[in-house]
Formats: C-alpha cells, sequence, structure tokens
C-alpha cells in the first residue's frame, strides 16, 4: 500500500515550503496564462518571457494550489529557465509520460515501473513527483502547471 | 435571536421532548460503516456531499428488482400493476415528509437536485423571465442554483444580482428590499453546502412575495437534516436530492405549487409526458406525468421511500438535534485542539447552522489536508465545493469540509481531531 511519504517526498515539500520563481512578470512583453483544475479550486498563473530564439527568458508563477500542484509548477519553473521551446516540450513529454496512468505502468504491486524516458531529458528532481502516480486523484495536481506552460507557449509563440 | 434559533431547532427549541436515538444502532444499519479502511474503522465525513445507505435502502431497491420489476404506468399485469404502486406510494410517501398539500400531483421525480433545478430555469424561466426582469441569487449558492440561471441569461437577457454575505458566512440582508425590487424569482438555498449556513427561509419568502418575486428553494442539505414543511415555509419551487437523505443516486425531487406547475411549459419531451401524439404535435400529459417524461429510475425511487421511512422513524427533530449536538462537540473540540491554527468558516453558533464544517488549517492546502486524513481512514471533501463565488467572498481556493449525519459520533469526530493533529505535525514547518 503506498504510504504518504511516496506521495511527500522532502524534495516536494522543500519545493512547497520555498517556491522557486514565484510572482509575476509585466505583460506584455510576457505572457500571462491561468490554469484551473475544475475538481479542486486551483488555479495557478505562468508568466512566460521567450526571446526571439524561442529561449526561456523568465518564468514567475502566481495562483494558489496544494504541495503538489505548487511543488511541481516550482520545479518546473526552474527545469525549463534557459530551454528552448523544442526541449521544454520533449520534457513535458516526458513528464507526462511519467505521471501517465495506465494499468501497464503499475505492476501488481501498484508500484509503478520505469516509463521509457529519452537519454537526452533529464528530470533531475521532478523524478520525486513519481511516485504522484500511485495516487491517481492527485496526477491533475502535478500536471497543472505543465498544461498552463504548454497554452502559454502556445500563446507566446502564435503571432499576434 | 432567540426566536431565529428555536425556529432552526424545530421542536428542539420548544418545550416538547425529543426522543433521542441510539448512534450506535443507527451505525450498525449501514452495511459499508462496517467496513475498515487501511486497517482502521471508516470515519465517514462526507455526507453533505453524498450520504451512506443504510440496508433497508438497499434491501427495498433489491426486493423491487427480485419481485416486482416491470415498468411502470403501462402494463396491465400484476407486477406492473405493482410496479406503479410501488412508484406513486413513493411520491405520496416523499410529498407527506416534505408537507406538500397536493403530493399526488406536486413532487416531480427528476434525476438528481440539479435537474429539478434546471427544470425550473428551463420551463418557468424561459416562460416568464426576458429584458428588465430580474433574478435574485445569494452567494452562499451551489453552483447549480447559479448556471442554469447564467445559462438561461445568455438567452434571455434578464438582470442576476446577489445577497451578499456577513463576515461569518450569514446573508447580509441589509438592503434586501431594493435587491428585491423588480426581481421575479428568487433563487436561494436554505442550508450552504460549504459553510453550513441556514438562512431565515420563512422571512425571506414573505419579503419576496411582498415584492412578487417567487422563491425557488435549493434545500439539498436541509431536506435531509431538519423536519421540512414546503407549505409553512411558503416557499413556490423547492428542489433536493435523494442520495444525500440516505436514499441512492440518481433520484431527485422538485417540489413546485401546483397552480406553478399547471402553468409552466414542459421540458423533457418523450414518452409517458404526453396525453397524445399526432403528426401534428403533442398535447401534454397532466401533472405529474407532464414533467417526467422516459422511464423513471423506479428501483430508486422505491429506495428513496424506504430512506424517508427509515429517517421519519429516526423523528427529524431527533436528527436535527443529534447534529446541532454532534456539530457543537466538533466545533469545541477543534477550537480546543487547534486554536488559531484552524479556521471553521460560517456561523459560530451550532444552532444557526448544519452539520458542515469547512475548515482551513494553518499552512496545509485542503488537498493535502485531506489526503493524510485519508490516511487514518477519515473521509472529507477538499475542494470549492461546486460553490465557486462562494470561495471567493470566503478569500479561499478551496476548504477541507467534514459533514456530520445520523450515524457520526463523537469517535467519528476524535478520529477526525487525531488525524488533523497529525497533518499538523507531517507539514510542520
Amino acid at each position: 500500500m503506498p504510504g504518504l511519504e511516496d506521495l511527500y517526498r522532502e524534495i516536494i515539500l522543500d519545493h512547497y515550503r520555498n517556491p522557486r520563481n514565484r510572482g509575476e512578470l509585466e505583460a506584455p512583453p510576457a505572457t500571462r496564462t491561468e490554469g484551473f483544475n475544475p475538481l479542486c479550486g486551483d488555479e495557478i498563473v505562468v508568466y512566460l518571457d521567450l526571446d526571439d530564439a524561442g529561449v526561456v527568458e523568465d518564468i514567475r508563477i502566481g495562483g494558489t494550489g496544494c504541495s503538489i500542484s505548487q511543488s511541481s509548477a516550482s520545479m518546473m519553473s526552474a527545469a525549463v529557465k534557459g530551454k528552448t521551446v523544442a526541449e521544454i516540450e520533449a520534457l513535458t513529454h516526458a513528464f507526462k509520460a511519467m505521471m501517465s496512468i495506465h494499468e501497464s505502468s503499475l505492476d501488481a504491486d501498484g508500484e509503478p515501473v520505469d516509463v521509457e524516458i529519452p537519454d537526452d531529458v533529464k528530470l533531475g528532481d521532478l523524478e520525486a513527483l513519481r511516485g504522484v502516480v500511485k495516487f491517481p486523484v492527485r496526477i491533475k495536481c502535478a500536471t497543472l502547471a505543465w498544461n498552463t506552460l504548454a497554452e502559454g507557449i502556445g500563446q507566446a509563440t502564435t503571432p499576434a | 435571536m432567540a426566536d431565529a434559533r428555536a425556529d432552526l431547532m424545530g421542536d428542539a427549541g420548544a418545550m416538547s421532548v425529543i426522543e433521542p436515538f441510539d448512534v450506535q444502532k443507527v451505525k450498525a444499519d449501514f452495511p459499508l460503516l462496517q467496513r475498515e479502511l487501511k486497517g482502521r474503522p471508516i470515519h465517514f465525513l462526507d455526507s453533505a456531499a453524498s450520504s451512506q445507505k443504510p440496508q433497508v435502502v438497499i434491501d427495498a431497491m433489491t426486493t423491487y428488482y427480485e419481485t416486482i420489476n416491470a415498468n411502470v404506468h403501462r402494463g396491465v399485469y400484476e407486477i406492473a400493476e405493482a410496479a406503479t404502486n410501488a412508484l406513486e406510494a413513493s411520491r405520496v410517501r416523499v410529498g407527506q415528509f416534505i408537507g406538500a398539500r397536493n403530493p399526488e400531483t406536486e413532487v416531480i421525480f427528476t434525476k438528481n437536485a440539479t435537474e429539478a433545478l434546471n427544470l425550473v430555469a428551463q420551463s418557468w424561466g424561459r416562460a416568464n423571465l426576458g429584458p428588465g426582469d430580474a433574478v435574485l441569487l445569494t452567494q452562499l449558492e451551489h453552483h447549480a442554483n447559479i448556471v442554469p440561471w447564467f445559462q438561461l441569461q445568455a438567452e434571455k437577457g434578464f438582470e442576476i444580482r446577489w445577497v451578499p454575505l456577513t463576515d461569518d458566512a450569514q446573508l447580509d440582508l441589509t438592503d434586501i428590499d431594493t435587491l428585491l425590487d423588480g426581481v421575479k424569482l428568487f433563487g436561494l438555498t436554505a442550508m450552504s453546502n460549504v459553510t453550513g449556513t441556514l438562512t431565515p427561509v420563512h422571512d425571506l419568502v414573505a419579503k419576496a412575495h411582498a415584492a412578487g418575486a417567487l422563491v425557488c428553494l435549493d434545500a439539498c442539505q436541509y431536506v435531509p437534516h431538519l423536519a421540512t414543511d414546503v407549505a409553512e415555509l411558503d416557499v413556490d419551487f423547492a428542489a433536493f436530492s435523494g442520495h444525500k437523505l440516505l436514499g441512492p443516486t440518481g433520484i431527485g425531487v422538485l417540489w413546485g405549487r401546483e397552480e406553478l406547475l399547471e402553468a409552466m411549459p414542459t421540458f423533457l419531451g418523450g414518452g409517458g409526458m404526453i396525453l397524445n401524439v399526432t403528426l401534428d404535435g403533442f398535447v401534454p400529459a397532466a401533472l405529474p406525468a407532464k414533467f417526467e417524461a422516459g422511464t423513471p429510475p423506479i428501483a430508486e425511487i422505491i429506495g428513496l421511500h424506504a430512506a424517508v421511512d427509515y429517517l421519519d422513524a429516526l423523528g427529524m427533530d431527533a436528527v436535527r438535534e443529534h447534529e446541532v449536538s454532534i456539530t457543537a462537540y466538533a466545533m469545541r473540540t477543534l477550537t480546543e485542539r487547534f486554536g488559531d491554527q484552524l479556521t471553521i468558516h460560517g456561523p459560530a453558533e451550532p444552532a444557526m447552522r448544519g452539520g458542515v464544517l469547512s475548515m482551513a488549517m494553518e499552512g496545509i492546502h485542503p488537498h493535502d489536508l485531506a489526503q493524510v486524513l485519508d490516511e487514518h481512514a477519515v473521509c472529507v471533501r477538499p475542494g470549492h465545493h461546486c460553490a465557486k463565488p462562494l470561495m471567493k467572498v470566503l478569500g479561499v481556493g478551496a476548504t477541507a469540509r467534514a459533514s456530520f449525519y445520523v450515524y457520526n459520533d463523537t469517535d467519528d469526530v476524535d478520529a477526525l481531531a487525531d488525524a488533523l493533529a497529525d497533518a499538523a505535525s507531517f507539514f510542520s514547518f
């Protein structure tokens, strides 16, 4: 049976207590994107500043949410800074793969089995969120920031 | 204030003696409450979302399927007639339970309270609301008594106004006369599913009627917990669901005053709701069939009958007294153990509220709180409780809500308090 320590790893609680890149950016020039989790009422705001080459110059996170959604947003902000849109897409893909809850990704004991993540994608701290898969209701908490970021990138890269 | 309290206590505030029921005996009637979760006895504190079902309700539905399962209002064979009789007996019984003067015609079965409120909006509202009209709602409302009015507003262009709240989540009635001016319908909750706030329904109905407005009561959290008399409350419509009052899911009730229902256009169309259909059109059936298109949830309607019987046997005044007592115990216990660390939204006085505690624990998000509580087999609900405008007024995104019913005892409250203490230490910074 999965325990709380699977969900609330120390690194997650650290990001929750000391969120990175918390705040706002002036929009425009930055884009401001809101994300909602309609089930729990969590709201997240992603401020994104992409340079002309499509590299994340700066990112800020606003809104309120639980430890899982807030720490995921914090880790995400740290992970994507300085990355290109293409690199972020690969990272998002890998993160979502880790979060995917297909029966096949859980072994007989309900433990998530390793999902294939390309060698050139480093999840780093984000690996700590792997245990969320064992608490299916919380997966949406972990992916909220990422979905909001994807929307923000779409906004930033669409010619006005 | 004293009078209002006596009113909310039902007979409990008067001199009559209420026979209390044995909560342990009640608990024993609910199969689900006998099971364990994570090796601990279950502490079910989410009845405001959906209550557990006593064995008699489950048995009533099983017996229907095993002995008289047949479609209603059509067949002439014995079991079809028995099924029809059972359904209509439930209608009368449910009507009596809420004080309907004409239960045979005024009780409309729907799939849930949400559908009942949509019926009022789409039938009465569509026929009676237009530009220049106003609908008044309160900031306590559940989305089910908000969104149907927004949907209709987009089409009909009437105004929607809001009764604001005081700091302790009671209705702020300072400007109620101005707010009611020109209003055609007042959508009002009898008890908030978030803060447990009981609203002064009787007084507000008098004011609304004086202003020429009808009152559509969201009674979802009221009918299961307090003796209800729709005629005495003098409301025009009342909606509630079966699954919050020990009954099954999939069955709701709209009660409406007969003359209003008579005058309203039909809602859903199909079999069962017609008197005649030709190639040129249709003639609607009389009440209540007019609003009951298609095969109804027969087993659920029969289950609802059993649920109402069960509650009546306990006595609704005893139910209310038990809930005031358990709520008072919970508020006292939690305040003593957690002080300012824990906020309980809504009225401070247990007699002024229902058994619903929306909690905020300092530094712990409700989602995380509920997750830790789950480890203790304490079932509470985190989130916005389908009342996002109210959450905004309360200044929070979510709360963790514990709600009590007939089967909850002080053990459940103590388990809640212990689990909250564990959460506080787990997340202590």
